[in-house]
């Protein structure tokens, strides 16, 4: 059975179809051509597939299509403001915190997720916060300096705004 | 596959009722999904319960808290008074998989999953909670600890759906914890587990207390000579050493690469004292 959906992904309303036995993992890369998602495991143990999901934080690999119907999706390609990368990408760039790049856009979506939630996390938390991230190249030592980072950075931009208005 | 969504839980519970072949109920879906890409199950017809409010909401009432069976574990970690009054719980349902998964997963889903390891289940009948389930012959309330028969094989018929977990409201002097154990700190499932909830008396006494453990049978077990063996006490060396003994008799755990029988028995014993050295100073108690 075919199951048309109508979602707000990334900001955008966008409708698409899938089968009803499908994941929101592979609509999304396949139905509406958003390859930012990426399929590690498949069974939610590494976090390559993560995206927000009404705001939430989930492994887009355990959610079916078609429960997205009326939902928000944001995926790794929604960070970035057009060409200006979001502060979390150009933290990753400059602290090298990648290499081969398949776990990037899982950590990214998720450590946004967790500045949002926790905006002063300190070393521990990062590493408990993206524990349902794996990666295999990294060694997670680059990523969490990249996060604390962006963190730093962050909350400088926001302090700026308080105290600009 | 089908796949619905109905808005109230009669219509549900009608879909599941009526369903011809496989029906599963989808709730956080981190069991189901996998179980699906695995192979292990074939849906012919998937119900999808989110959509219902009554049933993603935790309401907090004179005689306690109803949590809806599609409340993602994320939402009760966020609920302050639920936090207060059942830490050991919370924890538990705290400490099941990443972000990622608490986003999603619900503890009715991990009573449904009936893993013997479940992390919530454990804290949930120490709790004293109930299951309140809704099916095609009305409404009933069952313990939480008669939901699991065997691994992944519940006692729940055709077309019933666990609506909501019940837990009793906060008694004064009273705690609960919850402690697992596994090789990694995150990302992992119980090796072992214990839950105990306890409630004092007079000079510290323990009036009443219920005792859980989990992954060392073939479902998370109520002791209850466990219980008795502190019941009574100041929780000295001697009522630890009887409740430790009640607990190692209780066990009857597999023996494979994550832990022999010996093993588990040994940290079963070690897990339930330190639970309930936890939940006796959570409430008050002083020795």
């Amino acid at each position: 059975m075919s199951v048309l959906v109508n979602s707000t992904i990334n900001g955008d309303p966008i409708q698409f179809s899938c089968e009803a036995d499908e994941t929101l993992m592979d609509a999304l890369r396949d139905r509406v051509g958003l390859k930012g998602v990426k399929e590690g495991c498949g069974t939610g143990d590494c976090g390559a597939c993560s995206i927000r999901l009404d705001g939430a934080l989930v492994c887009s690999c355990l959610v079916l299509g078609a429960e997205a119907q009326g939902r928000t999706v944001d995926t790794v390609e929604g960070m970035s403001d057009g060409a200006k990368l979001h502060v979390l990408q150009e933290k990753f760039l400059e602290h090298a915190a990648l290499q081969c790049g398949i776990c990037t856009p899982g950590f990214l979506v998720a450590a946004q997720a967790l500045l949002e939630k926790n905006p002063t996390p300190t070393e521990e938390e990062i590493r408990y916060g993206l524990a349902g991230n794996l990666c295999r190249c990294t060694g997670y030592d680059k990523i969490v300096r990249a996060v604390q980072d962006a963190a730093k950075t962050m909350n400088r931009k926001a302090k700026k705004k308080v105290s600009k208005s | 596959m089908l796949y619905e969504s109905p808005n109230t839980l009669p219509e549900a519970v009608n879909l599941l009722a009526k369903a011809k072949g496989n029906a599963y109920v989808l709730a956080g879906g981190s069991d189901l999904l996998v179980r699906m890409k695995g192979g292990y199950i074939e849906p012919d017809l998937v119900v999808d319960i989110k959509r219902i409010k009554s049933m993603s909401t935790i309401k907090k009432t004179p005689e306690g808290f109803v949590i809806g069976g599609a409340v993602s574990c994320a939402n009760i970690g966020e609920h302050t008074a639920l936090r207060k009054a059942w830490p050991g719980v919370v924890e538990a349902a705290n400490l099941i998989g990443s972000d990622q998964i608490q986003g999603r997963c619900t503890i009715v889903g991990n009573l449904c999953n009936a893993s013997p390891a479940a992390d919530s289940v454990p804290a949930l009948i120490a709790a004293g909670a109930t299951a309140l389930i809704e099916g095609p012959r009305g409404e009933r309330e069952v313990a939480v600890e008669k939901i699991a028969k065997a691994p992944g094989v519940t006692t729940l018929k055709k077309g019933e759906i666990v609506a909501a977990i019940q837990l009793p409201a906060k008694q004064r002097r009273s705690a609960d914890a919850y402690l697992r154990f596994t090789p990694r700190t995150e990302m992992d499932i119980a090796v072992v587990s214990a839950a105990v909830h306890l409630t004092l008396g007079a000079k510290s006494v323990i009036e009443d207390a219920r005792v859980s453990l989990g992954a060392v049978a073939a479902k998370a077990l109520l002791v209850k000579p466990a219980a008795k063996a502190i019941i009574g006490t100041t929780l000295d060396d001697e009522a630890l050493q009887k409740l430790s003994a009640a607990c190692a008799a209780a066990c009857s755990p597999i023996n494979d690469k994550r832990g022999t029988v010996a093993f588990r028995t040994k940290v079963a014993q070690v897990l339930a004292r330190r639970a309930a050295l936890l939940a006796y100073e959570r409430a008050g108690g002083k020795k």
